[in-house]
């Protein structure tokens, strides 16, 4: 059996001060991605730092600005962030895109941290007897010439074309949320957009946080976009699966013109994957079909697919002008 | 004596399941379960190259890892007895051949599961590794020589199928494709063994307790009274526990090397899908020719599927072309292609399920060429006499499926894709037939015994699949004795009781009921209707249904509702009813779920299942149930299953056949028709996916 030695920290600072000060040692939320890895020889820390017993459980909602703000603890469950009455009236797509991952079972044992800094599903990164240069840097890319049907087809490199499997991370992704971090040197704000890394050379980084930081929460600010948003999960299962593709949408229009749009892919990338190119090209426009596989085609311009993963880019197409649409209430009979 | 039909009492009610509250309440105890002092726990080291030899196998760091006992490898195994036939699946550890990715190449014997685990972590193996076949492409196909699987022919002909085809008004030829699927049983294989020197005794998870005994007696140099197999509770197995596999073997042996230490051996879901056997990909090409009228002049179904190379299972996919439909012309065959791949094996309706994929939707694909409603064009060609032996049928209600299956349904009749929609999905509806063969297997034993208080202790080797045998063969018992189901005591799923044969091939229940029956006559001819305690009587069965005078079928209808996003592509099953004729069903209750069961295991492999084997490394990557999808709660709406009132004496005593399979075979076709009519988009391979469906 291999031995670790397992810490429950009594507040944020001893638990940065234990896994920063030890490259063996390695954070543990509700499990549920991190236990799997220890099975299956994925992942081999010394020590194990528990950061369930740490004060970061509650969602604090400020309502003194101009818009809400939720400030949500990094050990708040997938469950009952899923449930909390105020995300679900100001930012439905969070909401939703929990209730659309895992299961039951995982929702309520999964936190809010652990989500996001859950690890790609590529079967490869999965298996210890194959090439995988995710889990093994140096070691070769099964998934490129492989198995390809989940590969990203946006942002991969030579080194990598894994996906990024949380649902949760897109609506994040979507509705602008800032990731509270602390490590040694303090606490620091960390807009999403740049809490996930595409693979580049280095896909053994899927983030930007350095070893040790510590995910304490995340704050979620509404807009009226985020008002009327939704999340889209396609997926092959009716649940219980991981996306094929999905779409975290949300819409402000003025009439039916677009004043504010805001479009994440998961499914595409290695991180989730906010569509800028197809939101700017949608700002100032009427919100028609036409219009939102236009602003879509001009996302996907530099998208890179093999025979298992073409079908991506007509279903993140189809998807997203089905989303937006819906949100606009006009999603009619597809072109 | 043979048996003689009995009268229903008890068969036919709901009976409650005999160990239900066992297992609801986890007092059951499987197979890795079963209480044992002392036990060290199993871990299969497997190999990662598809072809080779294993050089060198160093322990070293295994062993000094704490709480490893022992490592063995294909050196320090116990050896087998010497024989050049020896089935090389069961042949474990015993020579340095790799014939697979994930063989199992050395076991970790330790005091701890988890110290197991790491022990074979640590366990170094050197390979001289050789270039492997493992795809379609990479060998050539041959003919089986004795036969595929089923005890079907290989090649199959009647009439002059070119003619045939040549003089049809109407010509469907296509190609159709069913990928690998595994089965995914609640409880993986697993064993708990002991050797004390004298006796072997194994707690194990399978369908035939008495062929896990004699397989294993003689492949381990032992006497069949050193082997005793018990499988009091088994969570499933669906063909895949039907024979011995290669953790089986391994448990054995682990307990071999550490006389007087019982050990235990559970294989991960990961390793299911290298190590229990799974259905081979098929592919079919299916032509069919039929006058205007829709009448078949003509049916062909060539079949390929791939085998290992070292032990040859042939899926009998092409079989049910034989018997289906009536046409001047038929022919059939079978072709495997060896390659350097785990072994395939039996999976709930091994050749029925991808068989009848393909000539069910080439039925559709015909009707819809023809004008005709599919229903209608099934009924036009429904024959006399079985197509294939020329002999009567026992008891064929197809029609009679498909009509009142339609009418429960709203089946309305359509001639070519509707494509309805409703807001954002398309819907459509589709039907296909099912079918399959009444298998029964001689050489069942029963002991009845007279107890105390007009009790009567019924002992039979069966086993308890989750199917429920404890259960009916209490309801046959009961009403081959005339007694109550509550004075029947039954002993099933241990090899010291009368000689059983396995839970599979539908044919578990009918050939054990027969058994239990001719026994119960027995006892009553032999010592009256009240007969001294403690007398009893055994007896083996030679024969029941006369298979010289008839074809013995069991035959059914599915209807599926399909919706398909217009937008995503995504596939949903909202309405899947099966309607079927199998004769008497025992226990509504537990009947009712078999085909049940059958039709969710049909709609999962529709819409899911695909084991995609990487051809550089050779094995299936999909390993597991996040990337093997298995239908899920959500999947499965308004599911469905029928039966006709009837009853078949011609089959068993008691008048049922089996109901294990039939409930997968057509559903597949069933709900790809269905997407057809939905979307008018015809998908030749499954499985399903919303790809396939993207405008
Ligand atoms: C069968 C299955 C299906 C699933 N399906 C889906 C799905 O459809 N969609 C989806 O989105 N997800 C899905 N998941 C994944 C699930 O959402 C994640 O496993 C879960 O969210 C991880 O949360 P956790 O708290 O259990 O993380 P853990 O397993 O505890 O940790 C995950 C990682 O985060 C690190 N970590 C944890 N907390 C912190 C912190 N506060 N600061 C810094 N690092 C931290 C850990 O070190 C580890 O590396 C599925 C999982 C399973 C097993
Ligand atoms: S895609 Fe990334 S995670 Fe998958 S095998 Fe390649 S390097 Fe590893």
């Amino acid at each position: 059996m291999r031995e670790l030695t397992y810490l429950e920290p009594d507040d944020t600072t001893e638990a940065v001060a234990a896994v920063s000060g030890d490259p063996e040692a390695a954070y543990l939320g509700g499990g549920t991605n991190l236990v799997d890895h220890l099975k299956l020889g994925l992942a081999t820390p010394s020590t194990l730092v528990d950061v369930t017993g740490l004060p970061m459980d509650t969602v604090e909602v400020h309502t003194s600005g101009a818009e809400p703000v939720m400030r949500i603890g990094a050990n708040v469950r997938n469950s009952d962030l899923a449930a909390h009455p105020v995300l679900r009236a100001h930012l439905p797509v969070v909401s939703r895109a929990l209730l659309a991952g895992a299961s039951g079972q995982i929702r309520n044992q999964a936190t809010t941290g652990g989500n996001l800094l859950q690890r790609t599903r590529c079967v490869y990164f999965q298996d210890t007897t194959t090439p995988c240069n995710k889990r093994e840097p140096g070691s070769g890319c099964s998934a490129l010439q492989g198995y390809g049907r989940y590969n990203a087809v946006l942002g991969a490199s030579d080194a990598c074309v894994a996906t990024h499997p949380s649902d949760l991370a897109v609506a994040l992704a979507a509705v602008d949320a800032v990731v509270l971090v602390q490590g040694v040197d303090g606490e620091r704000r960390v807009p999403f957009a740049d809490l996930h890394r595409l693979p580049g050379d280095e896909p053994e980084r899927d983030t930007t946080l350095a070893h040790g930081e510590l995910v304490t929460g995340v704050e979620l600010t509404a807009s009226p976009a985020s008002r009327t948003s939704t999340y889209a999960k396609v997926r092959d299962r009716a649940s219980y699966a991981f996306a094929l593709v999905s779409v975290a949408g949300a819409l402000d229009l003025d009439e039916d013109t677009v004043r504010d749009v805001r479009i994440a892919w998961g499914g595409i990338a290695h991180k989730p994957w906010r569509a800028t190119v197809a939101e700017d090209a949608l700002r100032g426009k009427r919100l028609t079909e036409d219009a939102v596989r236009e602003a879509v085609e001009a996302e996907l311009a530099d998208a890179s697919t093999t025979d298992q993963s073409a079908y991506k880019l007509p279903m993140v197409r189809n998807t997203t002008a089905h989303t937006l649409l819906t949100l606009a209430g006009q999603a009619g009979d597809p072109r | 004596m043979t048996a003689t039909p009995i009268t229903a009492r008890s068969m036919g009610t709901s009976l409650d399941r005999q160990d239900g509250r066992e297992k609801v309440t986890g007092h059951a105890t499987y197979a890795v379960e079963h209480p044992v002092d002392d036990v060290l726990q199993v871990w299969m080291v497997q190999a990662p190259v598809a072809r080779g030899t294993v050089r060198r196998v160093d322990a070293g760091a295994a062993l000094a890892h704490p709480g490893v006992v022992r490592v063995l490898d294909h050196e320090s195994a116990p050896r087998m007895p010497a024989d050049d036939d020896r089935d090389l699946e069961y042949s474990v550890l015993q020579d340095d051949r790799i014939r697979f990715r994930g063989q199992v190449v050395a076991l970790v014997l330790a005091e701890s599961s988890e110290a197991a685990r790491e022990g074979a972590r640590l366990v170094r193996v050197d390979y001289a590794e050789e270039p492997h076949a493992v795809t379609m492409d990479d060998a050539e196909a041959y003919a089986p020589e004795s036969g595929v699987n089923g005890g079907h022919e290989t090649d199959y002909a009647d009439g002059d199928l070119d003619a045939a085809i040549h003089d049809s008004a109407v010509v469907v030829e296509q190609t159709y494709t069913t990928p690998h699927e595994f089965n995914s049983p609640m409880e993986p294989h697993g064993a708990t063994a002991l050797w004390d020197g004298a006796m072997l005794t194994m707690w194990d998870s399978t369908q035939a307790v008495h062929a896990m005994r004699s397989t294993f007696a003689p492949l381990l140099g032992l006497g069949e009274e050193q082997v005793r197999v018990l499988a009091p509770y088994v969570g499933g197995g669906f063909g895949s526990k039907g024979g011995p596999k290669a953790p089986d073997v391994a448990a054995a042996l682990a307990a071999l090397a550490v006389e007087g230490r019982p050990v235990r051996l559970a294989t991960t879901r990961q390793q299911m899908f290298s190590l229990a056997g799974y259905r081979t990909q098929t592919v079919s090409h299916v032509r069919l020719g039929a006058d205007a009228d829709g009448r078949l002049r003509g049916v062909g179904h060539e079949a390929i599927s791939q085998t290992s190379g070292f032990k040859e299972f042939a899926e009998q996919t092409a079989s049910a072309a034989r018997m289906l439909y009536a046409a001047e012309a038929r022919s059939s065959t079978h072709r495997v292609v060896p390659l350097d791949v785990s072994v395939p094996s039996w999976m709930r309706a091994p050749g029925e399920m991808p068989g009848m994929f393909a000539h069910e939707v080439a039925m559709d694909e015909l009707a819809v060429a023809a004008g005709i409603d599919p229903v209608e064009l099934r009924v036009r060609n429904e024959p006399d006499v079985d197509p294939e032996t020329g002999k009567p049928f026992n008891d064929r209600r197809l029609v009679e499926c498909l009509r009142k299956g339609g009418e429960r349904f709203g089946w309305t009749g359509r001639t070519g894709p509707t494509r309805a929609t409703d807001g954002d999905w398309w819907v459509g509806t589709g039907v296909a037939a099912s079918t399959y063969p009444t298998l029964w297997m001689p050489g069942n034993t029963c002991r009845i015994e007279v107890l105390d208080g007009g009790r009567y202790a019924v002992s039979i080797g069966a086993v308890d699949i989750g199917q429920g045998a404890r259960t009916v063969l209490t309801q046959i018992s009961a009403d081959a004795l005339g007694v109550d189901p509550s004075a029947v005591d039954l002993a099933v799923a241990d090899s010291d009781l009368p000689v059983a044969t396995v839970a599979g091939g539908s044919a578990g229940t009918g050939s054990w009921g027969t058994a239990i029956v001719q026994t119960a006559q027995q006892l009553r001819a032999d010592h009256g209707a009240d007969p001294e305690v403690g007398v009893h009587t055994t007896s083996t069965t030679e024969e029941y249904p006369d298979m010289e005078a008839h074809a013995l079928h069991s035959f059914g209808a599915v209807y599926a509702e399909v919706r398909v996003h217009r937008w995503t592509g995504e596939l949903r099953v909202p309405r899947l009813h099966g309607t079927f004729s199998v004769g008497r069903v025992i226990n509504p209750v537990t009947g009712r779920s078999q085909l049940l069961g059958g039709l969710v295991m049909g709609l999962s492999g529709a819409l899911f299942e695909e084991g995609w084997r990487d051809p550089r490394y050779g094995h299936v990557v999909t390993q597991d149930l996040a990337s093997y999808h298995v239908a899920a709660h959500a999947d499965v709406k308004d599911v469905q299953a029928f039966w006709l009132d009837e009853e078949d004496p011609l089959a068993t005593p008691y008048g049922g056949r089996g109901i294990g399979e039939i409930g997968i075979v057509g559903t597949a076709a069933a709900i790809a028709n269905a997407a057809y009519d939905a979307t008018g988009i015809r998908v030749r391979d499954l499985p399903l996916t919303a790809d396939r469906f993207l405008g």
